[in-house]
């Protein structure tokens, strides 16, 4: 009986990113193309080669569609999945069980500009917001609840009254963010580093959650290929291996909403998905050189070191203190392109990083970066990676 | 392009080694469940969904907390957390969906088992829930609003205009054009419809039980559409199957008979659209169907002669004749004449096919209850049994990205 | 006629984005253009943002189309279960190959449902369902 396993069994081999901005002046369509066929080229593979598309379900752009403008002959694989990266750990399954040679994941969204494919048909969107999940909303938009924003604000007064937190106290987490997007040319919203006063001044988008603590919608598209371990080290970058990949959700789940579970100053998707990642890995969380963890809201990386075990309930906060253990030569330097706040809100942007970081090309590179973790979802269905030398 | 469908030359040499598989029979379905079928269920999907994986996962002699995985298909109106919750899944690892519609049914199932062949979760969850018939309609127009907002449907703007614009509309540009090729006539191809209905009748959970129909009945029934008839097509239905997919050492302490899963296969071949790939050089033909069949072939290492019984994907009876030529059950063109008379496709037959009635004339569920059909044939619990069946395959929606699996006792 | 409008009930409009825009736009003029990818020399239908046989980006162009092609398929609505109720019934939609090789569907303005037949040589014409949309339709050719 074989052992049944995803440990050390496919790796990430490529990668691109097109320049994120507020108005990419394109279709998603036209991103999608450019990013699958970039991160194709740079594997060192040839899209005849790819078999496997995988990507988010709210990702407008279908894989039919990009088949055909990139020339994919046949797609033998192709998933879809809810919310951050999750649909990685689906194309490392298919690999992993032989099913798949080479599959692309990617991600395209003009999330700032909003055009959108089929952006046109409001009347659809009516009759799609009549999903039995947005029904739950009526218990929020009527009060003005409205944005992601709010929800994560909620969550967070709860947290920093329940560990007895001051809110200037995560000021660390986006400052961090700053310094390391300042050195990264692609993370366009930092040229310079946000200082301690900049953050005071910084307007509330909803208190407690500040403009700079909430990561910028962005136009933009990315795209990886993940291919077996063995196939990996011919190709042309050194592979990032895939340890592990994991999901997690809970029941009283929601999308950033989670408001009837008794403790709701925490995100257990993450918990449940960190212990199984670590799990499966075998590692523990001092091997972890370098963390892209969701920093959407900043609040939420503060709860996400604790859930994921660098430290314990509501001692997130003062992790990130003074930014100390989270910079460059820290324990744990965390979100080393500058994160969603500093690159701007596009899942898988994370995922990009840590292959960076381990393939030794990162704008902020770690020594001896052999163990990435990166994590997405927070708030709700969580996913993450080990990747590793 | 598809220069292998047309020269009948699969790119097995492209494939991963069929020793590398790791779903190939190490992996099986457990455990099944539905509600009822019906017309107007007076329930919502979530409820019927609830109902279908709980009596699945029952049937797998399992519990929720036993269950880690789940796969379904897009364009579900069950959002996953609030399933979650409602059911009480405790941990759950691995979620996932298959867009593609109706392609995507077998594909939730290799999914599930490509997680449970690699340890990322034990027991999967595969289901589907809608309420066809009497709320969101699919099959017409005006359900089809809603795909509008996403890119798969880009397309629909050259067609909408037009009023062209529902499944079955879609689906006879198809059959005209095959006819035409095949020099078939309309009135030529009832015996899929006449047969599948003989099946219904010993089936109690068809929607069409209790309501018989002879070769007359078929030619009188309206076009619809021109050339497809009335009694070409599936009807609208309200309803939710589940089933359980594991590893096959798990499935040795199953309630019921294991079918083990041989082989699972996806393909979405170039120029591909949804019931709409009229940009392929050939559009009378399954491209996608005979991608799958090949794959399907190829690891299990059977072929057509070696399936015991078909359950194919047919919301339309061309389908499925055109389906068992790209199956390799008879030449390209010959799928009337093999259907003629009806005798090989009858219980007894040749090739029993969708021995519940199909989705013509039991239920459609996206292709679910004929996974769960071939189930129960491996079981030896049909309504109209095969003798001995041992090997099944199970095709997903055709003229669309589609699936298929190879099922065995 | 063969191709008539119930009033007051909205005929549904194309979809128009960045990549498709210079198609509709032609047909708002009463011309029909298709996209090429000028390297390949081949005609795509949908438009896409890149060739898919040598993936470049640049290449793609919309070049004038005579709109000349033959029925390669066809569907007739005679029954409103499945028509869309801003067409009269019965309408037919016609696929058709043109002459560069890629296949469109539309309405026939000319041709009595009955009449249509595969093979069938078709040209590109324009009509107004509403004064806001110019679609472009089909309609006979001599041979």
């Amino acid at each position: 009986m074989t052992t049944r396993t995803i440990k050390d069994k496919t790796a990430i081999v490529g990668i691109a990113v097109s320049e994120f901005s507020r108005d990419s002046a394109r279709t998603e369509y036209s991103l999608a193309a450019q990013v699958v066929k970039a991160a194709v080229d740079d594997a060192g593979l040839h899209l005849d080669d790819i078999d496997g598309l995988v990507k988010d379900i709210s990702d407008g752009i279908d894989p039919m569609y990009l088949q055909k403008a990139v020339g994919i002959d046949n797609i033998q694989y192709a998933s879809d999945s809810h919310w951050g990266t999750s649909a990685i750990l689906t194309g490392v399954t298919a690999v992993a069980a032989g099913i798949c040679n080479n599959v692309v994941y990617y991600r395209s969204a003009n999330g700032a500009s909003g055009q959108r494919a089929g952006n046109d048909f409001r009347a659809a969107k009516e009759m799609w917001d009549e999903s039995l999940d947005l029904l739950r909303y009526d218990f929020y938009s009527p009060f003005g609840l409205l944005t992601p924003q709010g929800l994560a604000a909620m969550v967070t007064r709860r947290y920093l009254h329940q560990y007895g937190i001051d809110a200037d106290e995560l000021a660390w987490i986006p400052i961090v963010a700053s310094e390391y997007a300042a050195r990264n040319p692609r993370a366009v919203f930092y040229d310079q580093p946000l200082t301690f006063d900049e953050f005071l001044e910084s307007p509330p988008i909803v208190d407690p959650l500040r403009d700079v603590d909430c990561a910028p919608d962005v136009d933009g598209a990315l795209a990886l290929v993940i291919t077996s371990a063995e196939r990996a080290p011919d190709l042309r970058h050194r592979p990032a291996i895939v340890m592990a990949a994991a999901q997690g959700t809970s029941t009283e789940g929601e999308l950033l909403s989670n408001f009837n579970r008794a403790d709701i100053a925490g995100l257990p998707e993450m918990r449940q998905m960190g212990d199984e990642l670590f799990r499966v890995a075998g590692v523990r969380r001092e091997d972890v050189n370098a963390a892209q963890l969701d920093d959407r809201f900043a609040s939420y990386v503060a709860m996400q070191l604790e859930e994921l075990g660098f430290c314990d309930r509501g001692a997130g906060a003062a992790f990130c203190a003074n930014g100390d253990r989270i910079r460059l030569h820290g324990d744990l330097p965390v979100n080393t392109g500058g994160g969603f706040l500093g690159e701007g809100f596009l899942y898988g942007a994370n995922v990009i990083e840590a292959v960076r970081q381990v393939w030794g090309t990162s704008s902020a590179q770690v020594d001896d970066a052999d163990l990435v973790l990166v994590a997405s979802g927070a708030g709700g269905p969580a996913d993450g990676l080990l990747l590793r030398r | 392009m598809l220069d292998e469908y047309r020269t009948k030359s699969y790119r097995h040499h492209l494939r991963p080694a069929v020793d590398a598989n790791l779903i190939k029979d190490e992996t099986a379905i457990v455990g099944i469940g539905q509600t009822e079928f019906s017309r107007n269920a007076q329930r919502d999907e979530l409820d019927l969904a609830c109902e279908a994986i709980k009596n699945a996962v029952a049937d797998a002699g399992l519990t929720m907390a036993d269950i880690d995985g789940l796969e379904t298909l897009t364009l579900d109106r069950v959002s996953m957390p609030t399933l979650v919750g409602s059911l009480g899944i405790p941990n759950l690892r691995f979620t996932s969906e298959v867009s593609f519609g109706g392609g995507g049914s077998c594909a939730t199932v290799m999914h599930a088992a490509a997680a449970v062949a690699t340890g990322v979760a034990n027991y999967v969850v595969c289901y589907r829930s809608l309420n066809e018939a009497s709320g969101h309609r699919y099959g017409r127009g005006d359900g089809y609003a809603e795909y509008m907002t996403q890119a798969p449907t880009l397309h629909y703007g050259y067609y909408f205009p037009y009023g062209f614009l529902t499944p079955l509309a879609w689906a006879s540009m198809y059959a005209r054009r095959w006819m035409h090729e095949y020099d078939i006539k309309p009135e030529d191809t009832g015996w899929y419809s006449v047969v599948l209905r003989e099946y219904a009748q010993r089936n109690p959970n068809a929607i069409f039980y209790g309501r018989p129909m002879t070769y007359q009945d078929y030619l009188d029934s309206p076009m619809i559409v021109e050339p497809l008839r009335l009694l070409d097509c599936c009807v609208d239905t309200d309803g939710a199957v589940a089933l359980v997919v594991t590893s096959a050492d798990r499935a040795k302490d199953a309630r019921q008979p294991p079918a083990y899963i041989m082989a699972a296969a996806q393909s979405a071949p170039i120029e591909t659209e949804i019931q709409t790939s009229y940009n392929r050089p050939i559009i009378s033909g399954l491209v996608e169907t005979w991608y799958v069949g090949q794959e399907l072939y190829r690891i299990s290492g059977l072929g057509p002669q070696d399936i015991d019984v078909a359950e194919l994907y047919d919301p339309f009876s061309f389908g499925g004749i055109i389906q068992l030529e790209e199956l390799g059950f008879c030449k390209r063109g010959e799928g009337v004449a093999f259907c003629e008379g009806g005798d090989r496709i009858r219980v007894d037959g040749e090739l029993p096919l969708n021995t519940a009635g199909g989705l013509l004339s039991e239920a459609y569920i996206h292709g679910f209850n004929l996974i769960t059909e071939a189930v129960r044939q491996l079981r030896g619990t049909a309504t109209s049994q095969v003798a001995d069946a041992e090997t099944a395959l199970v095709t997903a929606g055709p003229g669309l990205p589609t699936s298929g699996l190879i099922l065995r006792k | 006629m063969t191709l008539e409008y119930v009033p007051g009930i909205p005929v549904l409009r194309p979809y128009v984005d960045p990549d498709n825009a210079p198609f509709w736009q032609a047909v708002d003029r009463h011309k029909f253009v298709l996209q090429r990818c000028a390297d390949c020399a081949i005609f795509f239908q949908p438009p896409r943002p890149m060739c898919p046989n040598c993936r470049s980006m640049d290449a793609l162009e919309w070049v004038p189309s005579s709109g000349h092609g033959k029925v390669y398929s066809y569907v007739t609505f005679t029954s409103d279960r499945m028509a869309y109720p801003a067409m009269k019934i019965p309408y037919s939609v016609v696929l058709v190959e043109l002459e560069e090789g890629v296949r469109l569907t539309a309405n026939i303005v000319d041709v009595e449902p009955e009449d249509v037949y595969i093979g069938m040589p078709v040209e590109v014409t324009f009509n107004n369902p509403t004064d806001d949309l110019t679609l472009y339709q089909f309609k006979s050719r001599a041979s």
